[in-house]
């Protein structure tokens, strides 16, 4: 592979805002996504993620001879359900194709992929970009091509030698439980006029789309494992130039890789242009470690594919009406549904993502939705049960706790039964099978000591049992009650309100809240 | 037809009358077996219709369906009749070569559909019959392990690229084969060696199994020495199958039905003007028009029509065929299965990949994957498959025009008689016209059949007559084939078989 001229006379990146000066980027986003079906594309075997390399094969997924491939119902409906909620329009014929190459991880050698017939066209996202210096949001629309169905293929353990690479290796193990694993891959249109926030479009579109299919139930989309995985075509030009020569980075792997792959190869192209040079085709590397991109494959002589409709397979003509069917099954888009909440639950754009991030979302707006004030759902499935799920190793939605029983602990905790502290022991006991939150209540006798003579007495004992406690707030060092109170609720084992005892010892000490 | 006493010479009884026999146990399927095991050890080393025989399976498959008679259990419409199986078809832990020294040492791991099927019909499997290397080829003779010959005139091609399973018909070494026919590969073998085959509707047989040389034409079907026992055995092997996307959901059918009946009166047979005249050898065209004068005088009505597009069936079968080979056989790569070639601690991936290939593939598979990898290219394309795919719509819509016309269509097989080995090896066009007259059925994915018609007066040799049906119609084939051949029958007093000198 001979090396360009752009890359052998190494040039120093421009810095990012210096290069958005002279330069206006264009990006093109390829998001690969791996269905989470039973069984592969074209065969029965399953696909579950990290089994023993070559246990999940058979005949038809290692292509030996003779055998055919049969579409998987389920990926053809996955892939259309993600048409429509990226907007597309769903082709009414199309035909997959084989896409010929050489290349080990490929049993057939070739793949079997769409082309010219993809089966989703012409649709849009929107997506919400965070402004920078938190001035707030801006909304960008990204062009969708195509979507398309294909086949992933096998992976390959490069041995011996220092990089990893197959370049240098002694030898490489070859794992075909990937291969024929259904693959969706979804192309924007070019994204222009983004400017210094393309790095952040870039995030917010992969970002996104995660959210768009986890809401579709149709790929786990983890990145880390790569069932959802992004290549940036990256491209600068001068204002009122033509588009320059793209770049392709592969390798990442991560929303936060997106951002920096994209801002880096925008540093990368500025400095060479700046110095007078060309930018070569090719494909590169993102590197997690140094944030930045490395030559890889030089696509100067583009690989002929020699495309072709498949023959083993026939046309897909998905049916009108299933269509229409399908796409009564697509949820509210993920960002505008968190911009409705959030403005229906009077919280920032900080919060939401925090819900978001957490996973609890769903239970909170479902417990809003079955009467809980939306403050006191959120309270509870970002923290208390947030960490129980997480002590116990659990998502949050298994916890065996409905919104009734939120609902019914905090009518506990406004009648005053119950204080918040209590409140927690009343999960601990749901969660253990105890029974509904009163039966909890009852068992444990997790009441409020309401009686003030009661909690009087456990006053006066506690500052018996710390004189120099007590001289300090007669001395009016108020910040001091919080010794007595936190004797009083250990005294009350926690059914005290801590608050009235904190009213109850200053009234008794005769000292003003400072 | 003959019904010979089941006393008589066992390997020279056709699969009908066989199946019959063992059913009543007037003869047991290990009888049978051995008899043709004995045939096969006595004339293969000069027909050389297998590659590999695989005697013990059988003659312990033929014990099982014996005992299940004996128990009384239902057995399968051809049970314990013995069966010659081209090499292209997987069958578990056998070896399938194909015909090519790329595969050799694989021994698959699975059964093809048309082999669950014989299975399932308690059919006895003998072993795997030779072939053209892939498929390709008109006469067997590019085989990597040597060409079959054909019984009728050991100096001769017995066709191809079935040559193999025609072969072992015709030499009594098995009543029943199975071939594909991606071009002709079972039609032109059956024309030349004086036997039946069939090429059943694209889609009726299930491809899944057989090694694909042509995906969009590949066809397994029956080889017989009569059409009764090749409408038997279709009836056993056809049938939807979930495995083959192209297979189709649709009643397979009543060919059987259709061979007992063999009656063309009131059917319109149409003669198809540009499978006829130049090209054709005057013998084959002599035996030909005797053929329609048969039909004639059996009451069917003889219509002429035109297919303008056949002349381009050619040139338009070979850029898709080799388009599709191209990719079908990109998976002989050395990597997993087969021949590995040029390993060594310093070979690259590439480096094996290309000196197995080189070293596993022979000359004619070569040539047809370079013109198959140039008609795909970015630029080509369209001049190439691109238009080719048009031509293809062309003889379909051809076909449909004739078929308004005619219940079936007819013509002579191939061009001319078995030729010499070695004549035509040197040129490969030569080779190819040979096929002229089957391929556009496959281009159009509906049903032929070969018959034998006589002896050409020019060389004594076999002349085969293509009966063409409409999609799905497989039944017409057998209609008007067993009808022709009643009438042959009753002519001569014995098959035109019968007459092939003794090995």
């Amino acid at each position: 592979m001979s090396a360009s001229t752009a890359s052998t006379k190494p040039t120093s990146p421009v810095p990012f805002d210096e290069a958005l000066t002279r330069y206006e980027p264009v990006l093109g986003l390829e998001v690969h996504v791996e269905l989470g079906t039973e069984s592969k594309m074209f065969c029965a075997c399953p696909t579950a993620f990290g089994a023993e390399p070559n246990t999940q094969v058979c005949p038809v997924c290692l292509a030996l001879p003779g055998t055919l491939p049969v579409i998987n119902s389920i990926a053809v409906e996955s892939i259309i359900r993600m048409g429509l909620a990226l907007n597309c329009t769903i082709v009414e014929w199309c035909r997959m194709a084989r896409k010929n190459y050489f290349y080990p991880d490929m049993p057939k050698n070739y793949q079997i992929s769409q082309y010219d017939e993809p089966i989703c066209v012409d649709g849009y996202l929107d997506v919400v970009v965070p402004l920078p210096d938190g001035e707030g949001t801006t909304t960008v629309r990204v062009g969708i091509e195509r979507v398309h169905l294909e086949e992933d293929t096998g992976k390959l353990t490069h041995a011996g030698g220092a990089t990893g690479r197959i370049h240098g290796a002694d030898y490489s193990l070859v794992d075909y439980n990937r291969a024929g694993i259904p693959l969706v891959e979804i192309v924007t249109k070019p994204i222009t006029d983004t400017g210094a926030l393309a790095p952040a479009v870039a995030k917010a579109y992969v970002a996104e789309l995660r959210d768009i299919m986890r809401g579709l139930g149709v790929s786990d989309v983890k990145m880390e494992e790569g069932s959802l995985r992004c290549d940036a075509n990256v491209s600068l030009n001068r204002p009122g130039d033509e588009w320059g020569t793209r770049t392709e980075t592969k390798n990442v792997n991560s929303l936060r890789s997106v951002e920096r792959a994209v801002r880096s190869e925008i540093e990368r192209q500025a400095g060479v242009l700046d110095a007078g040079g060309r930018i070569t085709q090719e494909t590169r590397h993102f590197h997690e470690d140094t944030g930045v991109t490395t030559p890889g494959r030089s696509k100067e002589q583009a690989e002929d594919y020699r495309y072709f409709p498949e023959p083993d397979l026939v046309p897909i003509a998905p049916d009108a009406a299933w269509v229409e069917q399908l796409r009564a099954t697509i949820p509210e888009q993920p960002s505008i549904r968190r911009a409705r909440l959030a403005q229906d639950w009077g919280i920032g754009a900080f919060e939401m993502e925090s819900l978001v991030n957490a996973g609890v979302l769903q239970l909170v707006e479902t417990s809003v939705e079955e009467g809980v004030e939306p403050d006191a759902a959120r309270k509870w499935w970002a923290g208390e049960l947030l960490r129980v799920a997480n002590e116990r190793g659990v998502e949050p939605q298994d916890l065996p706790v409905a919104p009734g029983d939120i609902k019914r602990v905090e009518e506990l905790i406004a009648a005053g039964t119950i204080n918040d502290k209590l409140a927690r022991s009343v999960f601990d006991g749901i969660i253990s099978g105890e029974g509904d939150a009163d039966a909890v209540v009852a068992a444990r006798g997790l009441t409020v000591v309401s009686d003030d003579s009661a909690l009087l007495a456990a006053i006066e004992q506690a500052l018996v049992d710390q004189p120099d406690v007590a001289e300090k707030i007669r001395g009016g060092k108020v910040a001091a009650a919080g010794a007595i109170v936190g004797a009083v609720m250990k005294a009350t084992r926690g059914q005290a309100d801590a608050g009235k005892v904190r009213t109850l010892l200053l009234d008794h000490l005769g000292v003003a809240e400072g | 037809m003959p019904t010979s006493p089941i006393d008589a010479d066992l390997i020279r009884q056709s699969a009908t009358v066989l199946a019959a026999a063992i059913a009543a146990g007037e003869v047991s399927s290990r009888e049978v077996v051995q008899a043709h095991l004995d045939r096969i050890g006595e004339v293969d080393e000069a027909v050389h219709a297998f590659l590999h025989v695989t005697a013990h399976e059988a003659l312990e498959t033929a014990d099982t369906v014996d005992a299940k008679r004996a128990a009384g259990d239902p057995l399968g419409p051809l049970a314990g009749v013995p069966l010659a199986l081209k090499d292209v078809l997987a069958m578990r832990g056998v070896p399938t070569t194909c015909g090519s020294r790329i595969l050799e040492g694989w021994r698959p791991p699975y059964d093809a559909t048309v082999v669950e099927r014989l299975r399932d019909a308690d059919v006895v499997i003998l072993g795997k019959t030779n072939m053209d290397e892939f498929a390709m080829g008109s006469s067997t003779e590019h085989s990597a392990f040597g060409p079959t010959r054909n019984p009728w005139d050991l100096e001769r091609i017995p066709g191809g690229s079935g040559g193999g399973s025609a072969a072992a018909v015709a030499a009594f070494e098995a009543p029943l084969a199975v071939g594909t026919d991606t071009g002709g590969s079972i039609r032109q073998p059956a024309a030349v060696t004086g036997t039946v085959g069939v090429k059943p509707t694209y889609g009726g047989v299930s491809r899944y199994g057989l090694v694909a040389l042509a995906s969009s034409l590949d066809q397994a079907g029956p080889c017989a020495r009569t059409v009764l026992d090749a409408a038997h055995l279709h009836a056993v092997i056809a049938g939807h199958d979930p495995r083959d996307s192209t297979s189709i959901d649709a009643a397979v059918p009543d060919v059987i039905a259709a061979a007992q009946r063999g009656d063309v009166r009131g059917m319109r047979v149409g003669l198809v003007r540009q499978l006829d005249g130049e090209g054709y050898a005057p013998g084959v065209r002599q035996r030909f028009a005797e053929a329609v004068e048969i039909l004639t005088h059996l009451g069917a009505e003889i219509v002429e029509v035109d297919c303008p597009h056949f002349e381009y069936a050619l040139g338009a079968y070979y850029l898709i065929l080799p388009s599709e080979a191209s990719s079908n056989l990109a998976r002989f790569d050395g990597m997993r299965y087969g021949l590995r070639a040029g390993d060594g601690s310093d070979a690259s991936v590439e480096s094996v990949m290309s000196a197995t290939r080189e070293a596993g593939f022979g000359a004619e598979v070569k040539r047809r994957i370079m013109l198959g990898t140039y008609a795909l290219s970015s630029g080509y394309y369209d001049a190439y498959y691109g238009q080719a795919q048009k031509v293809r719509t062309l003889i379909r819509r051809d076909f449909d025009a004739a078929f308004d016309k005619a219940d079936v269509l007819i013509s002579p097989t191939a061009p001319t008689t078995a030729f010499r080995l070695g004549e035509k090896l040197d040129d490969p066009l030569a080779m190819y016209l040979n096929d002229i007259a089957t391929i556009p059925v496959n281009l159009a994915g509906n049903a032929a059949m070969s018959l034998p018609i006589g002896l050409s007066p020019d060389d004594g040799l076999p002349v085969g007559l293509q009966i063409m049906a409409p999609a799905m119609a497989d039944d017409r084939l057998y209609r008007a084939g067993a009808a022709v051949e009643g009438a042959l029958y009753d002519r001569w007093g014995h098959l035109l078989i019968e007459e092939a000198p003794a090995l």
